[in-house]
């Protein structure tokens, strides 16, 4: 009997956070596909289906573009992430020198940094190098968020290397950079894809930056464009239109992150745990 | 011998090349930008013109002229950012870890279905932060929002909520919107941490008829405090410099207003680069504070392994 309510008990709290993580996503599809009139009868479950907001949203501002924007910016920064990455995770990694352990520390250290703490000293950078209002300037100042945990969880994976594969590699005179392209690089795919991942959302998801550093609509990413959608007046906030771009946006991320999760977890734990 | 060292030299030249590229984009995004935020601090630069600027020493944090204190150690705006942040991240991570635990322990049980519970909880965490804030302050809208609806047919409330607007209410609307978008990283750490516990000890008690409850108290928790540590203090850490949600969810409200929104709006919408500079060197100082006390935590957590 009392395993029976344990049960019972277990299952009401499974379903309660599955209610809780969900519901929200859920009614932000609900309400995105309701006919502009109906918009403000509240409704648990969807009575009818319209695309005439996911339309509008692509009508009133340059939203393809924005979308683009942010998939030009998300891919440049994973691209230049792993590159940069893997040599100095190879470095770090794999061999013994002095300072190593310092520099780790001083990496971790930045991954902690308020972006707020470089905000001015990160403007006037991207104003000098004529990159204001340009999207370079966001591929360029995500670095301080994705190459810190690329670094880590790279040097992780490479520490866990076997020690032969190199050693009969050298053996082979093959040099330093024959050996991360054509031995570990097979190996390292996993991580790759992980770091890759978690580096593509971190970049897609990433609004204080882009807010500051791009002036005009067809410059700014997803998320400032979400943020920046407005009505007539403060009150008269597009609801439909702003429900329909939330779930264009986050389809994908959702997407994504059903289809590695396994991937992504591990990523995430290494990241922090070890870190 | 002598070949050896030779091969570990060049090794070690290679290695210095191969990190080149990384710090050299290290220094330019990160060290650079925050030596110059610092020094913006002590200056009176301004957003319109970053080129001419002078120095006014520690005017922008304190300063006495004409027998009138100004300065940020005297504003009582910043101190409002400092307590909200510090409120803001004292009540959403201690709410973040119960909740975070709480599913940890369900997702560790094994049931059938359970790939679909992990699956679930991994939703809110891949929503944008400002798709999430958008989709709350929706749901929180005070005539069509449906918590207000929800609230009232189950007789919680009884007039509707103004959640962003209503000063009393609005932090709370934003650690509830945190507390939904960050529960399932803190129950992933946690989990890692329960997967890596030895299982006999559990069978043990189980076996001995312990009630489960004082078994969390007894054993699990001792056992997993260092991982909780950690989790707390990574959360602790990106609650403390936290903007998005509150800047999308209450804009610039005094009543919600972090240290980090604190800062950009001096920087970027009063244009007051030296005053905004200062306000991020301190929020930089004190995550730095507390970024030492994560950096011994996990040295102890290192000793013993």
């Amino acid at each position: 009997m009392k395993r029976i309510l344990g049960q019972v008990g277990l299952y009401l709290l499974v379903a309660l956070i599955i209610l809780y993580a969900v519901f929200p996503f859920y009614y932000a599809i609900v309400s995105s596909l309701k006919p502009p009139a109906q918009l403000f009868r509240l409704e648990y479950f969807p009575t009818a289906a319209s695309w005439d907001n996911y339309v509008s949203v692509f009508r009133e501002q340059p939203f393809a573009r924005n979308i683009l924007n942010s998939l030009l910016v998300s891919v440049s920064v994973v691209a230049l992430s792993l590159l940069l990455g893997v040599t100095a995770a190879y470095a770090l990694g794999r061999v013994q020198f002095r300072g190593r352990g310092t520099l780790l520390l001083v990496i971790l250290g930045v991954s902690m940094f308020p972006q707020v703490a470089v905000l001015s000293g990160m403007f006037e950078l991207v104003r000098w190098l004529g990159l204001y209002n340009n999207l370079l300037s966001l591929t360029l100042s995500y670095m301080i968020f994705t190459i810190p945990f690329t670094v880590w969880v790279l040097t992780t994976f490479m520490r866990g290397l076997p020690k032969e594969l190199e050693e009969a590699a050298v053996m082979d005179g093959a040099n330093p950079w024959t050996i991360i392209t054509r031995v570990f690089m097979p190996l390292l795919w996993p991580a790759l894809v992980t770091t890759g991942l978690l580096a593509f959302i971190a970049a897609w998801n990433e609004f204080l930056f882009a807010l500051t550093f791009t002036l005009t609509n067809t410059q700014r990413t997803v998320p400032v464009a979400i943020a920046l959608i407005t009505g007539s007046s403060q009150h008269e906030l597009p609801w439909g239109n702003i429900m329909a771009a939330s779930v264009i946006v986050t389809v994908p991320v959702v997407l994504l992150v059903l289809l590695f999760q396994r991937r992504i977890v591990s990523g995430l734990t290494a990241g922090a745990v070890k870190g | 011998m002598s070949e050896q060292s030779e091969l570990t030299r060049s090794r070690i030249g290679a290695a210095w090349l191969f990190l080149a590229p990384m710090l050299f984009l290290l220094v330019l995004v990160a060290g650079w930008p925050l030596l110059r935020t610092i020094w913006f601090g002590f200056t009176d630069a301004n957003l319109a013109d970053l080129s001419s600027w002078k120095f006014v020493g520690l005017d922008n944090y304190i300063d006495h002229t004409d027998g009138k204190w100004t300065g940020l150690l005297v504003d009582p705006e910043w101190w409002r950012a400092v307590w909200n942040t510090v409120f803001f991240t004292l009540i959403s991570v201690s709410v973040e870890t119960v909740f975070g635990m709480v599913i940890a322990l369900v997702l560790n049980a094994s049931f059938p279905g359970r790939g679909v519970v992990r699956t679930a909880v991994l939703i809110p965490w891949a929503v944008p932060t400002i798709v999430s804030a958008k989709m709350w302050s929706w749901m929180l809208n005070d005539q069509f929002g449906i918590v207000n609806d929800a609230m009232m047919k189950l007789g919680l409330i009884s007039h509707p909520l103004a959640w962003t607007a209503n000063p009393d209410l609005s932090m709370i609307a934003v650690i509830m919107v945190d507390v939904w978008k960050t529960t399932p990283f803190m129950a992933l750490l946690l989990l890692a941490g329960l997967q890596m516990l030895p299982s006999d000890c559990y069978e043990a008690a189980r076996v001995d008829g312990i009630n489960p409850v004082k078994v969390f108290f007894r054993v699990t928790l001792p056992l997993i405090r260092p991982a909780v540590m950690v989790a707390v203090i990574f959360r602790a850490l990106d609650a403390f410099r936290i903007f998005d949600l509150i800047y999308v969810l209450t804009s610039n409200s005094k009543d919600t207003m972090s240290m980090s929104v604190y800062a950009r709006q001096q920087l970027v919408d009063f244009q007051e680069v030296g005053y905004g500079s200062a306000a991020s060197t301190l929020l930089f100082l004190t995550v730095g504070i507390l970024i030492v006390v994560y950096m011994v935590v996990g040295r102890v957590q290192f000793d013993k392994d």
